[in-house]
């Protein structure tokens, strides 16, 4: 392929590490040695990921939570335009403002569905491994530019706004990889499988209300511990679906799995622990409650939960 | 025993540590639990890490979105909202909503997210049509704005996304079954995803309306607290 996903990483890790630079020179931030080393670190797993072995990027992750974790990392001074000149600017450009930003989704959309299966002199274009994120990334390279040129700005200019809105998500950016991360140890440990026995011990085999209750329950939790439906899913449906449900009951498993995996994803909006979701919008909105989001997706969740379960022991019936 | 690291995250979060902090505690410690040296789980950290970049993408948006910002992006959102009469935030953020779960259902998951629309548009233009309604807005309001924002674009995404075939959930259930020889095929599947799909908008589309309501009523008490004084247009961001 022509743009790998090693390409983008190299991208995003360029981004933040240019920024870390004009962190090392803030002089209002009082701790901008710290804070530097904090997203130095970070680019350099992100570049170099691929080429560093395994054991030093886990030792580089380790001085990046401890960097965070002990209050070293901070905010600092960003120039950011005040106010009035944000009002005189919208003033003069207008609407204009918004062809960049509606761009992200149009060329993002074009290259899944229709760049990402080009070939050229039979190379595709798009990494196919994860083609949706490469084509967002091209997306937001060209509606760089495009912005550059309407608001007529120094490339500088928007590495410096990168800046100031990567350091005010902080710490958060960091915390959807490590979740993942202590997901696979979880799981490398048989956390699941542990959990699925311990229900086994509780599930009535005979009730088809319960075994389904039981089911979506523990999807919910489950996913809130994991912070991730996909990992609970193998976990619970080979633990109690497919037992106590598919093969007690004889249901076919086409009218059980989405709504077992919707069970999952009522407990995503509930638990911090799906900070790609809950967290990091939290702090990209500015919200002081980094927890304000959960605490109004919660109701929609519970409520949904139930429904789920209902749909679920009516669709088990017909 | 390997549920200690189960719990050293629940009681971490609970007492507010830095959740990285819980999380890298956890992990240490449910690896040592499964006997494992240090070097393999520090070993295991980086591999995880590495694998999981792709969740960083959202670093790509910022140039272009702190950008526009500058410039006035958010104040622009905002503005052009508050012409709209009919806007009303849960109006506008049902919508969104909307166009989030059908475009999700037809596997374009990467259309929104809270880096490249909830934060540049869709937050400012719910504040803003709530703005336009209710005058200036104390700050706890604009925050619980913001938070069902994103809460609408988590809602949308989700709940849309497992009637699509052919990426993602859907795969991901088939290829479980698969290896354990149960039978299964993606559009069935796919079909009985719809009832919730349409659960979670009804539902949470009367949430947003109740949101309104409460929006409506600070409204109603903020014209009498102004109405004695001189009325001003004030410009709030």
């Amino acid at each position: 392929m022509i743009l790998s996903t090693q390409t983008v990483y190299v991208f995003i890790g360029l981004i933040t590490l240019i920024g870390s630079i004009f962190t090392f020179f803030d002089k209002q931030n009082l701790r901008r040695w710290t804070t530097g080393m904090f997203y130095l670190l970070y680019a350099v797993t992100l570049i170099s990921g691929h080429w560093i072995p395994p054991f030093y990027i886990g030792l580089m992750v380790i001085g990046i939570v401890l960097l965070a974790g002990l209050q070293m990392v901070k905010t600092g001074s960003y120039g950011e335009a005040s106010v009035q000149e944000r009002l005189m600017n919208r003033n003069r450009f207008g609407n204009k403002l918004f062809l960049p930003a509606l761009l992200i989704p149009i060329l993002t959309v074009l290259g899944v569905e229709w760049i990402g299966h080009l070939r050229i002199a039979g190379r595709l274009f798009y990494d196919p491994s994860n083609v949706t994120m490469v084509a967002l990334a091209v997306a937001t390279f060209i509606a760089l530019l495009v912005g550059l040129g309407i608001t007529r700005s120094n490339p500088i200019t928007s590495l410096r706004e990168s800046r100031r809105l990567l350091e005010s998500i902080g710490w958060a950016a960091v915390l959807p990889q490590m979740l993942a991360t202590l997901g696979t140890l979880f799981n490398s440990a048989g956390v699941g499988d542990v959990v699925a026995k311990l229900l086994h011990h509780v599930i009535p085999s005979n009730s088809l209300f319960w075994a389904v209750f039981a089911y979506c329950v523990s999807m919910a939790l489950f996913t809130m511990i994991m912070g991730n439906a996909f990992a609970a899913f193998p976990v619970m449906t080979a633990g109690i679906a497919i037992p106590f449900i598919i093969q007690h009951f004889g249901i076919q498993a086409d009218r059980i799995a989405a709504i077992g995996m919707f069970a999952g994803y009522c407990g995503t909006l509930m638990t911090p622990m799906a900070a790609n979701f809950n967290i990091v919008p939290a702090t990209l909105l500015d919200l002081k409650n980094k927890y304000q989001v959960i605490k109004v997706q919660w109701p929609t969740a519970v409520i949904l939960l139930a429904v789920n379960i209902a749909l679920m022991y009516s669709v088990a019936r017909i | 025993m390997v549920l200690i690291g189960v719990a050293v995250v629940m009681v971490g979060f609970f007492i507010r540590l830095n959740p990285l902090l819980v999380v890298t505690i956890a992990g240490i410690v449910t690896g040592f639990l499964a006997h494992q040296s240090l070097y393999n789980i520090l070993t295991q950290f980086g591999t995880a890490f590495e694998t999981n970049r792709y969740m960083a993408i959202f670093i790509a948006t910022l140039p272009i979105i702190g950008l526009l910002e500058r410039f006035g992006l958010r104040e622009q959102a905002e503005r052009l909202i508050a012409k709209i009469r009919a806007a009303t935030t849960g109006r506008i953020l049902i919508l969104y909503m909307l166009l989030r779960e059908l475009t999700a259902a037809l596997g374009i998951t990467a259309i929104g997210g809270a880096a490249q629309t909830v934060r540049p548009l869709i937050a400012p233009m719910a504040e803003g049509a709530a703005e336009a309604r209710i005058g200036h807005m104390d700050e706890d309001t604009r925050q619980e704005i913001r938070a069902h924002s994103a809460a609408s674009d988590n809602i949308g995404l989700f709940f849309g996304e497992d009637i699509f075939i052919a990426v993602g959930a859907v795969l991901l259930m088939k290829g479980f079954f698969d290896q354990n020889h149960i039978h299964a095929t993606p559009i069935d599947m796919g079909l009985w995803a719809i009832p919730t799909a349409l659960a979670v908008f009804i539902l949470h589309s009367i949430r947003l309306i109740l949101f309104d309501k409460k929006l409506a009523r600070k409204f109603a008490s903020n014209i009498d607290q102004t109405s004695s004084t001189v009325h001003g247009k004030e410009v709030e961001l």
